[in-house]
Order: structure tokens, then sequence, then C-alpha cells
């Protein structure tokens, strides 16, 4: 059965539909707010930023997160910086610019209204942000400083040195604290959602694991928010955080919630290579590095030379060859492709053989070391802490890793799901970056959502619809709860030959080599077959030792993977469907003649929505169409 | 690599705990401190073993969840590392590791070496922060800051909570976090409506939470995975001594 | 009042105490020791110098009391601050490494325990005359009460060894005595204490001085 997925996007020109569509929405009188109570789910930008302003406002929120501290975030990683019109450069900025780059970057896979209001609101989040103390970098004149970021030929990117999401999340955390000592916000860390209940059709709350007792509960609500970032963690090694997962979003999906292109991926083209079987995650090198330093690898397959005894004629700079304008800078899917095409070929550095130099031997010997210190010197410094290897002598080795995840929960203009009353924002929802997301954007998402759109749309969905009162003693919550209940003790019993980790190592393994860079017809019906076999084999060969009563972490993280298992079924199923290539997705048969990726606006100008038809069966797919009245398309170019 | 670890096991919050010695093969000196305890643990489990907890999320010195006293240290010995970006190349072949988890009073044991830091969140509830709320901001460039005030801001806001101050103080005192919070936030024009008010909330918090008193050793700088400095301290006590003596008005 | 009681009851407040008449007994100590070096310019100079003292009849007093209130909330403090310290680290560590603690800082509390017991000591032993281990003891003559004292070895070292604790006290205690009561300048090197070193050094050597001198004969 399909649904009709309704985007509700509001009437009227462009810059004017936000805010018409707040005059029109009803408010919820000051005196009833604290009558209602939501759940927030995540206590990142996103989260944390929602349950700090809805409690502000006076609703009684519930907030949650699996780490001991809301601070803990993934949000908390984010290096680079975040974007905003602000125009304070006097470049020629504008929230129209901001606006279309955004959407062009997304190779025009995202929603014109969406992405518009996102540029609109993004100067009131700095303004937020300053007000609250995050140190954001200053000229000595006092005024804020820009950087220029990812493509963008305005520098409109804010920063606080490298810790730009840490600092970001300090403020919408300090703010969340604020809230919890008034008593708006009851928070939950060390707390992991694993259902959601829906009742009549609305969702109405969710059940938890006390990840430090091991109980199971139940919290009711008037409505459910999930800010539960990011799925990348389905390749395993990527540059998310270990505990970052896809459970709170797929317990979603299989309560009827639809899942918004999931094969939408991005992967990072300089991160730190993996350099053994029991690598936990990838390290993000900055994109900047790509400014100074050449990547090549050897001519020769197998070469296990050192770097510097390669002559120059045995070595081949890949991307200057293949892009003589672009050269190194080639954008980050083009880079990171090359890049696998050169391992595949056999020809990657370092022991795994999966990595290729960033060589800044030319630069240095032209602008001299301290040039380059002054330029990277901190990044430099971590290379070496992580691999004992000195960039200044030797070229740096770098490769290609799972970073952000485009695809999420669909969601309407409300941020609302098509579950009445489930709402999902940041990076869990599908909303505002098409195929492909530019860099300094996911921060500016997450709080447009978070401090000011949400709070407003809420109020609307609570006052436009009858909801009963129900609390958790209601027989969906306990029918929630054994669930819930059942498969722990599933996850228990099996008692088998395998750990978690070495079946995630596999699955990871899969989603790479068969979903990763690029796709093809093949290798997806490689994966779609090894996919279910691997996750029967988890079912009867896991082994979780330990109690349910107990902090379990093998527990914790059985759960996330045997979710990964059933949704890297879905990414797969949804690259093999969309058989042209956009943004982070490309498809080997979709290419122009010199292996660009050739989007196919005819037949795929759509959301895909995948919905859950139970058990066993192959989900439905629900097409949004995408309909631009203000852009024109054009398909993204090099050259 | 080879290593002997004395690895601290409690069963939970009330259970006793003891220390325990695993022999640890075949570690190589590119894995990170924690992929060496994954391994371990990965052998426990596939002996029937429970394995060994210990909080970790990020795995790059950010999100200040990794912990672990490594042979008496706190996030081990290199310095301005947190224990996550420590690699095993730090360690010698045949070496032998003590693993404790932090230990204090205000950071009861949850299990194994994981530790309740909620302590911590609290003294931010208390005043941890800029009243500002949704909304209401003025134009970011309104007020100007000096590049020397963000510049101190942010090398205090840096902190990233993970308690290792609390950890090595030989006083399990608070005063670092505490006051790099203090520092971070009073630095900006726009903390100065709260200033005084926030360093009396701040500090009376950390004393209902039972940490020791400051005594000035610099153990908490040494192991800051973030080198904040204890002259963060120092203004602490001086925004706390303004307030208590002369009032809370700026 | 209230105000003050408020502050004190806090351990921040406990430890600025601690700082302030830490200091007044840095002050008290860097005179007294320039003060006994008198000693070496004979009899009739320091014994005209603690005449001259004493002359000062309420002032004397007025300093007198001033130190002991300070002894006394130092004292106070330092035991409730170092009880509370204790109590927050209930179960200690199978192994911890100091990276930055000095022996100085880590003596505080026992040196500043046996200071005390030889401050009481001093007092009865220079002041009120109450314990003479020569078995004379002269009100009027400083001088001779001082080297009939540290002609006997025991005392002399006594004093050289107490004073050992002092100097690592100073070491300590100058320095971040300033930093607790909030005055001291940021420093791209906090752990760096040339000052307390130079008082310390200072105090130590002129204190030291004077039961060596006698002990070796050099004074007589
Ligand atoms: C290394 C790195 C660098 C980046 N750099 C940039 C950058 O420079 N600029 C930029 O714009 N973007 C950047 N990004 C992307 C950006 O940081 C994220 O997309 C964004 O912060 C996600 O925010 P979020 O609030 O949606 O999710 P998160 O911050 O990941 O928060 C998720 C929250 O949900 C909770 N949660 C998850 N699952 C459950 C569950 N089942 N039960 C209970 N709670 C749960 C977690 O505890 C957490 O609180 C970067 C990302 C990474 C990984
Ligand atoms: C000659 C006498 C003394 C002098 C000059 C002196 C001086 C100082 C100074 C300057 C400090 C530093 C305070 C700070 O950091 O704020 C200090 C700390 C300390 N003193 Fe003394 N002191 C003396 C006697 C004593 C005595 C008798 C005790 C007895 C118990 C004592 C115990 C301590 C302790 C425990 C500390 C460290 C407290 C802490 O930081 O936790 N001192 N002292
Ligand atoms: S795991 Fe995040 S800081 Fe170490």
């Amino acid at each position: 059965m399909t649904v009709q997925l309704e985007a509700h996007i509001p009437s009227g020109p462009l810059a004017q539909k936000w805010g018409k569509h707040r005059f029109e929405m009803k408010l919820v009188s000051p005196a009833n707010k604290r009558k209602h109570t939501i759940i927030v789910v995540g206590s990142g930008l996103a989260g944390g930023a929602a349950a700090a302003t809805m409690s502000e406002l006076g609703y009684n929120v519930k907030c949650f997160c699996f780490q001991d501290s809301p601070r803990r975030a993934h949000s908390i990683a984010a290096q680079g910086g975040i974007n905003a019109a602000k125009n304070y450069q006097n470049d020629g900025d504008s929230i129209y610019r901001l606006f279309y780059d955004t959407l062009k970057g997304g190779d025009f896979r995202s929603r014109e209204a969406n992405v518009y209001r996102l540029a609109e609101l993004s100067g009131n989040i700095i303004d937020q942000c300053v007000a609250q103390g995050v140190p954001f970098a200053r000229e000595y004149g006092g005024l804020l400083s820009n950087r220029s970021f990812g493509g963008a030929q305005v520098s409109r990117t804010f920063y606080a040195r490298g810790q730009t999401g840490q600092q970001l999340l300090l403020g919408a955390y300090q703010a969340l604290e604020r809230q919890i000592a008034r008593g708006g916000v009851t928070m939950y860390p060390r707390t992991e959602m694993l259902d959601l209940v829906v009742i009549d059709g609305k969702a109405r709350g969710i059940v938890v694991r006390d990840l430090v007792t091991g109980a199971i509960e139940s919290h009711a609500g008037e409505a459910v928010v999930l800010a539960t970032g990011g799925y990348a963690n389905v390749f395993h090694l990527s540059t998310n955080a270990q505990g970052s997962n896809a459970t709170a979003i797929w317990r979603a999906y299989k309560r009827g919630a639809a899942f918004a292109n999931p094969c939408f991926t991005q992967i990072h083209p300089t991160c730190i290579p993996v350099s053994g079987e029991y690598q936990s995650k990838l390290t993000l090198m900055s994109e900047s590095l790509r400014n100074d330093g050449r990547v090549w690898v050897s001519k020769e397959p197998g070469d296990k030379r050192d770097p510097r005894q390669i002559p120059e004629n045995e070595r081949d700079y890949y991307l200057e060859r293949k892009y003589p304008s672009f050269g190194n800078l080639a954008p980050r899917d083009i880079a990171s492709r090359a890049a696998k095409e050169v391992c595949d070929e056999g020809r990657g550095v370092g022991e795994s053989g999966l990595g290729v130099y960033l060589d800044f031997a030319d630069t240095i010997k032209r602008l001299g070391r301290d040039v380059i210190k002054e330029r990277y010197g901190n990044l430099f410094e971590m290379y070496e802490r992580i691999t004992d290897e000195d960039p200044y002598e030797v070229p740096m080795r770098i490769y290609p890793a799972a970073h952000y995840t485009m695809g999420g929960l669909w969601v309407d203009y409300n941020l609302m799901s098509n579950v009445d009353g489930l709402h999902v924002t940041g990076e869990a929802n599908f909303s505002d970056h098409g195929a492909n997301r530019l860099g300094a954007s996911a921060l500016m998402q997450g709080l447009a959502d978070g401090y000011f759109i949400i709070p407003n749309t809420i109020g609307h969905y609570l006052v436009s619809n009858k909801l009963e009162k129900v609390d958790a003693s209601h027989a969906a919550f306990k029918a929630a709860e054994a669930e819930v209940a059942e498969r722990t003790n599933r996850f228990l019993s099996i008692k088998g030959k395998r750990t978690v980790a070495s079946f995630h190592r596999e699955l990871g393994k899969i989603m790479w080599h068969y979903c990763g860079m690029s796709r093809n017809d093949a290798g997806l019906r490689t994966a779609l077959k090894k996919i279910p076999e691997l996750r029967e084999e988890f079912w009867r060969d896991v082994n979780v030792p330990g109690s349910d009563v107990e902090l379990n972490q093998a527990l914790e993280k059985a759960g996330r993977v045997a979710d990964f298992l059933e949704l890297g079924e879905l990414i797969c199923l949804d690259a093999l469907h969309r058989t042209e290539s956009c943004g982070g997705h490309f498809r080997e048969e979709s290419q122009t003649a010199d292996g660009e990726a050739l989007r196919d606006d005819e037949n795929f100008a759509y959301v895909a929505a995948w919905q859950y038809a139970g058990e066993g069966r192959s989900p439905v797919l629900n097409k949004e169409p995408l309909v631009f009245e203000n852009v024109k398309l054009s398909q993204r170019s090099y050259k | 690599m080879n290593l002997t670890l004395h690895v601290w096991r409690q069963a939970g919050p009330r259970a006793p705990g003891k220390m325990v010695v695993y022999k640890a093969g075949d570690i190589s000196p590119d894995m990170s401190f924690l992929e060496m305890l994954d391994v371990v643990n990965e052998g426990l489990t596939l002996r029937g073993e429970v394995p060994i907890a210990f909080d970790h999320d990020c795995r790059e010195g950010i999100c200040g969840m990794c912990s672990l006293m490594i042979n008496g240290i706190a996030h081990g010995p290199m310095k301005g590392t947190a224990t996550c970006q420590l690699h095993m190349r730090s360690f010698k072949d045949g070496d032998t590791i003590y693993i404790e988890p932090w230990r204090a009073g205000a950071f009861p044991v949850i299990k194994d070496l994981a530790v309740d830091r909620s302590a911590l969140d609290r003294i931010i509830q208390a005043g941890g922060f800029i009243t500002a709320a949704t909304g209401g901001a003025q134009d970011a460039n309104a007020v100007l800051v000096p590049k020397e005030s963000v510049d101190g801001a942010m090398d205090a806001a840096a902190c990233i909570g993970c308690g290792a101050c609390v950890a090595a103080c030989p006083n399990a005192s608070a005063s670092l976090f505490t006051a790099a919070k203090i520092t971070h936030l009073g630095l900006l024009p726009q903390g100065q409506p709260e200033r005084y008010r926030r360093a009396l909330e701040m500090v009376d918090q950390m004393d209902l939470e039972n940490f020791g008193s400051c005594t000035l050793h610099g153990e908490c700088q040494e192991a800051c995975p973030k080198e904040i400095s204890i002259d963060t301290i120092t203004r602490m006590n001086r925004d706390f001594i303004r307030g208590r003596l002369i009032g809370t008005r700026p | 009042m209230g105000r003050l009681r408020i502050f004190y009851a806090s351990m921040v407040g406990k430890k600025v105490v601690m700082g302030v008449t830490g200091l007044i007994g840095v002050g008290f100590v860097i005179m007294h020791s320039l003060g006994n070096l008198l000693v070496f310019r004979g009899p009739a100079a320091i014994n005209s110098y603690s005449h001259f003292l004493k002359s000062t009849g309420e002032l004397l007093w007025g300093l007198r009391i001033l130190l002991i209130v300070a002894v006394m909330f130092h004292v106070i403090a330092a035991v409730q601050l170092t009880l509370q310290s204790r109590a927050a680290r209930p179960l200690a560590y199978t192994k911890q490494e100091h990276q930055a603690a000095t022996v100085a800082s880590r003596t505080m509390r026992w040196g500043g325990a046996l200071l005390l017991v030889f401050i009481a000591l001093h007092v009865l032993h220079f002041t009120t005359g109450t314990i003479r281990p020569a078995g004379v003891f002269s009100p009027d003559d400083v001088y001779a009460n001082v080297v009939t004292s540290f002609r006997i070895w025991w005392v002399a070292l006594f004093y050289v060894a107490v004073m050992v604790a002092l100097g690592l006290h100073l070491f300590h205690g100058a320095w971040s005595s300033v930093r607790s009561v909030g005055v001291s300048p940021p420093s791209p090197q906090p752990l760096h204490h040339r000052i307390s070193f130079a008082i310390a050094l200072l105090v130590w050597a002129a204190f030291t001085a004077v039961p060596i001198a006698v002990a070796a004969g050099i004074v007589r």
C-alpha cells in the first residue's frame, strides 16, 4: 500500500513562504503549553536546541541520549564551520545565493522551499549562538571572521578554531542544562530509545532501555521528535562516533515512518586510512589540505617502496592527469571515487593498500616548511599522533571514509514524518541536502531545525489535532515493552561463536565494497544477497555476553548492528532502483563519456520514500516529486 | 606486542571491585589504546567471560566520553591527549599496564571502568550558561568582542568535560572544570550580566557534589587533554570573592 | 558578618582565607628571619631590636593577635579542607603517578602540621621561656637564649629540620596563596614559581643560618 506523501509546502513566493506559514500556524496558549509533554530523542544540535527552546516556550520536555551527558552528542566532532548568509564580508552573499548553492550542491534532489527556509534562518542562528557565548573567531577589530568552504565562491563560514561543532553544541547544551535546572526539561542520559509507540495513527511515546540498570521503560507524550543523527556507521568504519546508530529511526520506520533516499550517503575524501583489521573509526583530516598537497600513487601495482624512493616518472598524479583543470581540487565525490579506483587496481599505498599519498614535498620546496607549518601545523600534528609518520618528511596517506548521510526519515515542511506527531530533525531526517551535502551546512540545518523550526511547527500540530490522554500504562506501550524485552533476551540467548563486532565489520565491508563510492547493478545485487545471509548468520551465531540488568555495551551494540543489518539492505535496494547518478550516489551505468555523474531528471527528480511492509516483504516505494519553480536544473560540471 | 594488563573490575555500583590481571597478545603498535581494549574484549567474549566496560564514543578526542587512569596517569602518558587518541606505540612489548577508573566520590563507578560524571552536568546547570532564550538575539556583529577576549574564552571553552582534572587531582577537586566554564563565559561581553552570580552558583554546586578543594598542585592542567590552564582557577576565585563580598551586580 | 560566614562556608572561601592568612604568615616569617640575622651583629644589635619590639606595647600585641588569629584560621581551614579533600576520594588509586605536583605541594599538610607543633614549641621556648633546653632563660637577653640553646646539638638540629619544612611550605605556599586570593596575573607557564622560590630560599637560609652558626661555633 503506498501512502500519499504530502509535503505541505505553503503557497506563495519562495521568500514569503516561511513568514506566511508562521502566521498561519495555530498557536498554543501559554497556559496550555506546560500541559503538553514532548519527547525529544537526541541531544545533539538538532535535539538539544529543540529541547531547550521548547522548554523555554513552556512545554514539558523529556530529552534522551545514549551518552552519559547531552554534551557528548556527535555534533561535537564537527571541525570546519557553519554557514550563514550574513554577507559580513560584502562579497555578494545573500539568502538566495546560499539557497542556490545548497540546492545545487545537493544535485537538485531537495525541496526548494525547505532549502530556502534554511538559508533564511541561517543568520538568526549565528546571532543566537553569539548571544549564548559561542566564541566564534573574530578579527582584531572585534567583528566576526569568516572563511570560505567547499565550493562556495563567497566567504560565509563561521568557525571557532577547529572546534565549531563542539562550541555550537556547548551553546545548546548549556541552554538545555539551564532548562533542566528550571524543571522544564527532564534529561535521560544513558538511555536508548528502542521503539516508537503509535496509538490511533499518532506517535504517542517511546520505549527505552536504561543503559545502566537495563530497565525497559515507556514514556508517553503528545508528540515525539527524533534527532538521533546519521547512520554512516552502517559502513562500520566512518567518521561517526562509536555509538552513532540508526536504531531510533529504524524502529520508527518499522512503525510506519517512510525512510527517504537511504542511498544518499557522503564519502569524505581526506581521512586517515585504516591501519589494521581492528580499526574502530576513521579520523577526518580537513579538506583544505588538498590546496597544497599533490595526490599520487605508484604506476606499478603492489609497489612497496618507500615513497621517497619512487622516482617522479614512476608516479601517477592521477587527479592531475584525469582532471587537468581541477587537479587535486576536484570535488569530494570525484576525488573519493578516483582514490577507490586506483586502490582497486592494486596501486593503493600503505600496509592495507587502501590509501593514496597526499604529498607536500613540492610545496615545502616552493614555500618553505614554515609556511606549511603555519597553514596546517595542527593537522600535521594530529596526523603524526595517529600514524607516527612525519608528514613534513613522508607523504601523508589518506583515504575516503563514510562521513554523512543525507538520507533519513521522510518529513514534510513542518518536519513531521508521515506518522502524525512523529517529527524528525537534524541529520536523522532527509530534508535539506538532497544527494550531497555541502561543507558547513549540517550544523546550520541542525540548529535551524532545533532552534527555529520545530518549536514553531510542533505547536501547530498540537492544536490542530485532538490528542486523547494517553499514559505509559496503555496496552500499546505494554506490547512494545514486551517486544523490546523479547528482542533483548533473544540476543542474550543465542550464545553463538561470533562477536557482534565481527558482524559489524563484515557488514561494513559489504556496504563499502558494493554500495560505497561507486555502485553498479551487479554489485548491488550481490550485496542484496549477502546482507540477508549475514543477518541470518547473526541471529544464529552471535555471542552477546553478560546480562540485561546491567551496563552491557555488547548488548547495546548488538541491537544497533542488528538494525544496520536491515538498514543496509534498504540502502542497497534504494541504490539499485535509482539508476541515475547524482551527488554522492554514483551509478557506474550513468556517467558521461569522461566519467562524470550523469543525472536523470526526467525519471528521478523525486524523493524515494520507502515504507515498511512487514517482515519478509519488500518495502514499498513512494515517490514525492520534486518541483522546481525558481531554479533551472543544470548538470554540475567541473571543467 | 604482548602486554600484561591489571584492570579494575567491578560488577556494579555497589559491588566490591578488584584489580584483575589479563594478558593481551598480538597487539599492534598502530592500535589506539581503546582498540587494544576492544581486542581484549573480543577475546573475553569468545572465552565466555564478561568484557570490560569502559566509556568512549567519538574516539577522536573531542566528546570527552573516554576516561581511564593508565599507569597512574589520567588519559595515559601522552600530554594533551585523551585516551582514545593514545596509541599503543607509547608502550613497549612486555609492558605491564594498570588501568583504573576515574576515582572520586563524586564519580561513582557504574561498572568496571565506567563512572557516573553527572555531577559535572549539575555544575553547569547551576550557572554554566548565558541566559539567552532563543529568539531575542541582536545581530551577531552588534557587540564588538576583542580578539584577545575571544581567544582567551576559546582556550577555556575547549574543555571536553571528561573529568580528567578531577581524576588526576590528589584532592579530587573539580576546580579546573568549573573555572574553565567561568572563564569562557566571563571573558565575553555577553557573559557579563551573570558573571558573579554564575561564579557563586557554580562554586556552591561544586561543594554540594562533594569534590575536594584546590591546592594548586597543577595535576589537572597536566592531565587535561585540552591543556586548559590553571590560570582559570585564579579567575574563578577572583569572581567568587568579588561576588560574595561585594555583590553580584556587575 | 553573615556574608563572611557564607563566604567561609565554601571551599573556595576557605581556600581564600588560607591564602590571606598564609600571606600574613609569609610577611611575618620574612621579617622575622631578617630580624634574626641581627644575631650576627652581636648581642647588642639583636637585644636592642628585641627591646624595641617590646617597647611598642599595644602595637606588638596587635600584631601578635593578628598572627594568632591568622594561624588559627589557617590551621582550622587547613584541617577542614584536608578532611573534605580526603573524603572526596574514598578509594585511592592502586597506582598514581604525579605529573606536576612537587614535593612542596604534596607536603603542605604534614609540613603544616609540623610547623604547628613547632610554632607552639618555639613560643614556649623563646617567647615565654617555659621550655628551657639549656636550663637557663633570660627575658631580656635574647642573644644569650639563642646561643645557649643552639649549642645543644639536637635543639639546633630540630630547628634546622623544621626550617626545611618551612622552606618547602613557603615554596608552594607563597606562590599558591597569591593565586588563591585571585590576584595572580595569567602567565604562559603558571607552574613556574620563581618568586616564591626566592622567598622560600631567603627565609630558609636566614632561619637556618643562626642555629648552624651557633652550633658551628661561629656565633658564640
Ligand atoms: C567528523 C565530522 C565532522 C563534521 N564537520 C562538519 C562541519 O564542519 N560542518 C558541518 O556543518 N557539519 C559537519 N559535520 C556533520 C554534522 O556534525 C552532523 O551532521 C550534525 O552535527 C548532526 O547533528 P544531530 O543533532 O542531527 O545529531 P548528533 O549530534 O549525532 O546527535 C544525535 C543524538 O541522538 C542521540 N541518540 C542517537 N540514537 C539514539 C537512541 N537510539 N536513543 C537515544 N538517543 C539516541 C545521541 O545520544 C545524540 O544525543 C561533521 C560530522 C562529522 C562526523
Ligand atoms: C609559619 C607559618 C606558616 C606559614 C607562613 C604558612 C603559609 C602558607 C601559605 C602561604 C599557604 C598557601 C595558601 C594558599 O595556597 O592559598 C599555606 C597553605 C597551607 N598551609 Fe600553611 N603556613 C604556616 C603554617 C601552617 C600551619 C601551622 C599549618 C598547620 C596545619 C599549615 C597548613 C597548611 C596547609 C595544609 C596548606 C595547604 C592548604 C591547601 O591548599 O589545601 N600551615 N600555608
Ligand atoms: S572517545 Fe571522545 S574524547 Fe575520547
